[in-house]
């Protein structure tokens, strides 16, 4: 086929038109079916989209710029996880109590990274519009590349420590795990719409800049570099996420003013959901890394708050205001930390990581940190903990708390204006009392109760027992229901859990290094 | 006070030159230093310009390459061959 070449060779396309080419120009209209029956998700919502080419693409990351830029983060992350594997750096970190947040971490955020790729994906089919549908479906890809780089990463710390043997499996069944758990399947049980707004915008945008800016700051600081360097190259994606989040959300509201009513409960509900979820980055941050970096407070306020306000100002001009109980969380942030550290002190034992009382400096910089509150109603209790634990008499709660129906976090938070009264709220439904931590999670569950009497309680479901492996017999002479219940979390009993001065990890690592298993 | 946009990259010479190029460009950027992580804010509006980058490290950079070194960012996105915009309001 030798045609003669006339002219110039044909321009190169602009990054726009380029992009337009690969959405707009993929999408088509059905002509077999009917739209409406393609896309069956699109309107039960009650969102109403009249022009799919009104979407403005956020990033204009075309395929092969896309294959080649996450090509060259995988190579970075993995010459680095090489290096540190080869280096012996899991002896480097600053001693092994930090090693518990690795546990967190890999059994409960790296499966809704999963999650997240499943969620996408579904999304990604539900759009009508091809810009929509193409981000989300990319976005897919980048969610299962996190869940793959945390995995590999985590691996190598797994050969030398406990508790991250079965992450998976404990993702299912573990009592604290079912917290990410239920708030993940909430939202993947929602519709495409809902789905997006609460992870892409509630959670990525608003959110997520607490658990990958400071934490993985936190984890360079402690001598970890390759969580650091997986949580960085997944937070790059993140980038693109957030803004997916935010352009989902203006486009909904730009179509129809309709819209704005379902859209501000979603931003209501899914802060506030989002919001109880990080209890578990604030205990991160204040107690789990020896070396600080910032406290959740000041985290908070820097992210939440300035980042976090900014774009609800900006938001303003479509009618959105601030989610609802911004005031409580802000209420909260001097004690979130405490409560939620307090009640892990509590339950260790039944937990896949080991807990602690801080040392004495590190109580006077939470006292720094937190003048208002942590000498007031903390540092009593951490040392009364500390003064029985000398004696032997370390603390275990064996008596299982109630959940709150919504959150499924123990009910251990105060009222927010009284941090020495546990806050309790209830409702009624069809017969049946149901019990809140706090009044966001209450009106989450009063405006869609039939969703949330389905919750699977960790604390209900051992007492109705369902949770012990098949076989086993409760009537059995000596028969022990929370052993057999560890037993079905597959925790290694006495070895993932407990106490972290009397634990293995710690007597590994003084061996292993030669250094004291606390730092400070 | 008008509120800050923000972009934050990983510490290490790639983007050293171009947190150099963002803050000659933006004269009312502020600049803060974490482990592992430098971040840079700016009132209203912040501009990544190609050229900049490019003068800093004697090469062709295309904007993109942005995303393997990007931690976060905040603000509405404008994004062209020569300009990379985050900026609050229309």
């Amino acid at each position: 086929m030798n045609m003669p070449i006339s002219g110039k060779p044909p321009k190169k396309l602009s990054l726009k038109e380029n992009y337009a080419l690969l959405t707009r120009g993929l999408g088509w209209e059905t002509s077999y079916e009917s739209m409406d029956k393609v896309f069956p998700q699109c309107d039960f919502e009650g969102i109403k989209i009249h022009d799919w080419d009104k979407w403005e693409d956020p990033f204009r990351l075309t395929m092969d710029a896309y294959w080649k830029y996450q090509g060259e983060k995988e190579r970075k992350l993995y010459a680095i996880v090489d290096a540190f594997q080869q280096n012996n750096g899991q002896f480097n970190v600053s001693d092994a109590r930090y090693i518990n947040t690795l546990k967190l971490f890999l059994t409960g955020v790296s499966p809704l990274e999963y999650g997240a790729h499943r969620g996408f994906a579904m999304a990604g089919r539900n759009f009508k519009g091809a810009g929509a549908s193409i981000a989300a479906q990319m976005q897919a890809i980048d969610e299962l590349r996190h869940a793959q780089t945390q995995a590999h990463t985590i691996s190598h710390y797994n050969k030398f420590f406990h508790g991250m043997h079965d992450p998976i499996h404990m993702f299912d069944r573990v009592w604290y795990l079912s917290v990410p758990k239920s708030y993940f399947e909430d939202a993947m049980t929602a519709g495409p719409f809902e789905f997006v707004t609460a992870i892409s915008f509630s959670f990525e945008y608003v959110l997520t800049n607490l658990l990958f800016m400071p934490f993985m700051s936190g984890a360079a600081f402690n001598g970890d570099m390759a969580t650091v360097t997986f949580g960085f190259s997944a937070q790059s994606d993140e980038s693109r996420h957030m803004t997916l989040g935010l352009e989902v959300v203006k486009f909904i509201l730009e179509q129809d003013p309709a819209n704005l009513p379902i859209v501000q409960r979603w931003l209501d509900k899914w802060f506030w959901r989002g919001y109880r979820l990080l209890a578990l980055v604030a205990m991160m941050m204040d107690y789990m890394l020896p070396k600080r970096v910032m406290s959740w407070s000041e985290a908070w306020g820097m992210y939440f708050e300035q980042n976090g306000g900014a774009l609800f100002n900006d938001l303003a001009r479509y009618g959105v205001r601030m989610p609802k109980y911004h005031d409580v969380a802000a209420k909260e942030k001097d004690r979130l930390s405490h409560e939620t550290w307090g009640i892990f002190y509590n339950y260790t034992h039944a937990a896949g990581f080991h807990t602690w009382v801080p040392e004495e400096g590190e109580m006077k910089w939470l006292s720094e940190k937190y003048p208002a509150t942590f000498d007031k109603h903390y540092r009593p209790r951490f040392e009364y903990w500390r003064d029985q634990q000398k004696k032997g008499e370390r603390f275990y709660n064996k008596t299982l708390p109630m959940l709150c129906q919504t959150c499924q976090i123990p009910m251990g938070f105060t009222e927010p204006d009284d941090p020495t009264k546990i806050c309790y709220r209830e409702s009624h439904y069809r017969d049946n009392k149901f019990h809140f931590c706090s009044d966001g999670c209450k009106d989450i569950f009063d405006f869609e109760p039939e969703k949330y009497v389905q919750s699977w309680l960790p604390v209900h479901q051992v007492y109705q027992g369902n949770c012990f492996r098949p076989g086993t017999d409760p009537t059995a002479p000596g028969f022990d229901p929370l052993l057999e219940v560890l037993k079905y979390y597959n925790f290694n009993v006495g070895k993932d859990g407990g106490e972290y001065l009397d634990s293995e990890d710690k007597k590994h690592w003084e061996q292993w290094t030669g250094k004291p298993g606390v730092s400070i | 006070m008008t509120d800050s946009v923000f972009i934050a990259f990983q510490t290490n010479d790639d983007t050293r030159a171009i947190v150099e190029a963002i803050t000659h460009d933006n004269a009312a950027a502020t600049v803060a230093r974490f482990p592992a992580m430098v971040k840079v804010d700016a009132p209203g509006r912040l501009v990544v310009r190609r050229e900049s980058i490019e003068e800093r490290i004697g090469r062709d950079f295309d904007l993109r390459e942005l995303h393997l070194n990007l931690i976060s960012l905040s603000g509405n996105i404008e994004e062209s061959e020569d300009e990379f915009v985050l900026h609050w309001g229309n």
